[in-house]
């Protein structure tokens, strides 16, 4: 990156502003307050809903705290659940902050997963070192994801094609593509009841956290999100994809390489998303088929949002929709309500969200005297 | 492959375009709307399942399919109005705000479309073109709905609209240059607000074909991603109505390509063919999106193509 560095020197020039501590500090302030008020409108709205339909608003937030939060065994659960959203959310994290919107997280965990699965057969077969197995696997899960990803934004940059649009198209691709082999040349045949790839075997799966029943995904996801968050922050690489996402024009005339930043930014997301499936796989699964298509890619969509594509509010973002998403079978059974009730509440979540945009910097509160108007 | 072949796979792409077609026309045909009025609304795959789920739900209750049609209808109008009012403050962005609808629309739908699942509502009828050939397979297989003319007419109303038209005037100008709009003393909030909810209207009646017509009931997995498809052949028709419509044949066509192979005992690549239409879709947008054609008709102040 060393050939970024010198024009990135003159645009941190104009950028000076920025580091006035208690103008950070304030505007900080706002980037956490916004979102909690819009989480706050959303849960009125909800219960307003519930009301609406005979069903009690205060039973419902119980069952929520309860499944999704109140027993270690519920927690534990939540936890299993966050650590697929934290990686799909940081698939659309990523590629926001050069100014992209892709919501194919979904497409890239299922390829992903489908992929560390297929490379399985022939290594678990082989007898080859658990270890490097699961090694080998994530590697592929990643590689595919990548790509995946990397693809949308390659046709991005290079023949200007909208990125969500070809994003949820490659979704349904990878989808229909993972089926056309589950269900025909790798169909395991000894599993009558759903078709799926062959079993990577239990000696091979991915083991828990000591102590907890939480597999290792969370802490790839954690490990993961702290190291984007510090790529983004604190290197010439991140500091060139914020220049991008702010204004292609000007990262273009100042030399920056866009187009080269856009696929790595598209790729690494792809990555995120693709290790996702592999834990998916390797860690509950155990094997590849429908069950791979949850929806946490779709749910890490919002969870992005709500983070303010910020890859450390990812975390404690995912953890808490974990929670929602872990109660919903509890939900459903004590309540009466149909399954979708999760998915009535994101999406009334990611709604809100999106109105409360439109409050940046109306409130004096959060303004500094002389300091320039957000844009 | 010989003769007879062929003409059963003829007839079964003539009559897939006739019969798979209708959804794509109508939500290509409300998207083209919208965004000639400047705004982008990706939301209308959540549309047109609330659509399909509005529809089949009405049609039982009332006994009447063209109540549901209507009932569908104004559920997408409901939803193409938050859209709207959502776009219309500051800061919002439109994509995003879409793809925000498109899974609120879809929770909706199947929150309330769950007891629906199971129960047979009536259907819309149809009639054939083909009946004069006094030919059993082409009669049943050139079965067409009343809503495919009605799409078609719609269509064409609507390219006429654009051009001969005063109102047709102020909708492709607020798309091209909201400036010019306002200073023409026309609401540009208010414009793109009438589009996305007529827009989100004829998307719901698209749904309503989906679940009262063909495939003809409700379940959660009735439409994946016609919606979508259906908003990307809007660029490839040029924000045109009359090549929407010409699309969404098309594309009715290649949809049936699967089908059609099946019926004459190719099963090869069954779960390709499913794929076939979101690669074509992709296909469809490399080829359009860079072209110098898009980029002369694309509305000015549209943000999908930027």
């Amino acid at each position: 990156m060393t050939d970024i560095a010198e024009p990135l020197g003159r645009a941190a020039i104009s950028l000076g502003q920025w580091g006035d501590l208690s103008v950070r500090l304030r505007r900080g302030a706002e980037y956490i307050a916004i979102p909690l008020l819009a989480l706050a409108i959303t849960g009125v709205l909800f219960s307003i809903f519930l009301l609406a339909l005979g069903k009690s608003p205060i039973e419902f937030f119980q069952l929520v705290d309860r499944g999704g939060f109140g027993t270690a065994f519920s927690v534990q659960n939540t936890l299993q659940r966050s650590s697929p959203l934290i990686l799909t959310a940081l698939a659309v994290a990523l590629p926001a902050r050069i100014g992209l919107i892709i919501i194919g997280g979904e497409g890239a965990l299922v390829v992903g997963g489908f992929a560390a699965a297929v490379v399985a057969i022939p290594l678990v077969t082989g007898n080859v070192p658990p270890l490097l197995t699961l090694c080998v696997m994530a590697a592929a899960g990643m590689l595919v994801g990548a790509v995946w990803i990397g693809i949308v934004g390659y046709l991005r940059y290079a023949r200007g094609v909208n990125e969500t649009i070809a994003s949820l198209l490659m979704t349904y691709i990878g989808i229909a593509f993972m089926n056309f082999f589950v269900e025909g040349s790798l169909r395991d045949l000894t599993n009558p009841n759903k078709p799926s790839t062959m079993p990577i075997g239990d000696a091979y799966m991915v083991g828990k956290i000591p102590g907890t029943d939480v597999h290792w995904g969370l802490i790839a996801g954690i490990v993961l999100a702290i190291l984007l968050s510090i790529l983004l922050s604190r290197t010439t690489f991140g500091f060139a994809v914020r220049v991008a996402g702010g204004n292609p024009r000007a990262a273009l005339a100042q030399g920056l390489p866009v187009g080269k930043l856009i696929v790595i930014c598209c790729a690494i997301a792809g990555a995120c998303a693709g290790l996702a499936g592999f834990f998916e796989v390797a860690a509950i699964q155990g094997r590849a088929n429908a069950s791979l298509v949850a929806g946490y890619g779709f749910t890490g969509i919002l969870v992005s949002f709500l983070a303010r594509h910020n890859p450390l509010a990812i975390i404690p973002v995912a953890i808490l929709f974990g929670g929602i998403v872990a109660s919903g079978g509890l939900i459903e059974r004590r309540m009466g309500l149909p399954d979708a009730t999760v998915l009535v509440l994101q999406g009334l979540t990611f709604v809100v969200l999106l109105m409360s945009e439109t409050l940046y910097g109306r409130f004096k509160i959060f303004q500094v005297r002389g300091a320039t108007e957000r844009t | 492959m010989n003769n007879s072949a062929l003409f059963i796979v003829t007839v079964a792409l003539v009559g897939g375009a006739l019969r798979v077609s209708t959804p794509f026309m109508f939500v290509a045909l409300g998207e083209c709307l919208t965004e000639k009025s400047g705004r982008v609304n990706l939301g209308l795959e959540g549309t047109l399942v609330l659509g399909a789920m509005a529809g089949y739900a009405i049609s039982y209750r009332s006994g009447s399919p063209w109540l549901g049609v209507l009932g569908a209808g104004c559920a997408g109008s409901v939803l193409g109005a938050m859209h709207g009012y959502i776009c219309k403050l500051p800061r919002v962005n439109d994509i995003a705000v879409g793809i925000a609808m498109m899974l609120f629309g879809t929770g909706v739908a199947f929150f309330f479309g769950k007891p629906y699942i199971q129960p047979s509502a009536p259907r819309l009828d149809s009639f054939s073109l083909g009946a004069w050939t006094g030919n059993q397979e082409i009669a049943t297989a050139l079965q067409i709905n009343p809503l495919l003319i009605v799409g078609i007419v719609v269509g064409l109303l609507m390219a006429w609209a654009f051009a001969n038209t005063r109102w047709g005037l102020i909708v492709r100008m607020t798309g091209d240059s909201a400036a010019s709009a306002r200073a023409m003393g026309v609401s540009v909030d208010l414009v793109r607000f009438l589009c996305t909810t007529a827009g989100g209207f004829l998307a719901g009646v698209g749904g309503a074909f989906l679940s009262l017509y063909y495939p003809g009931s409700w379940n959660q997995g009735l439409s994946s991603g016609q919606g979508l498809m259906a908003v990307a052949l809007v660029i490839f028709a040029r924000w045109n109505p009359i090549r929407c419509v010409i699309a969404a044949l098309l594309f009715g066509a290649a949809g049936a390509i699967g089908p059609a192979l099946q019926s004459i005992g190719i099963t090869q690549g069954y779960y390709f063919f499913n794929a076939a239409p979101y690669i074509l879709t992709l296909l469809i947008m490399i080829a359009s999106a860079g072209s110098k054609r898009a980029a002369r008709d694309v509305p000015g102040e549209l943000s999908i193509t930027k």
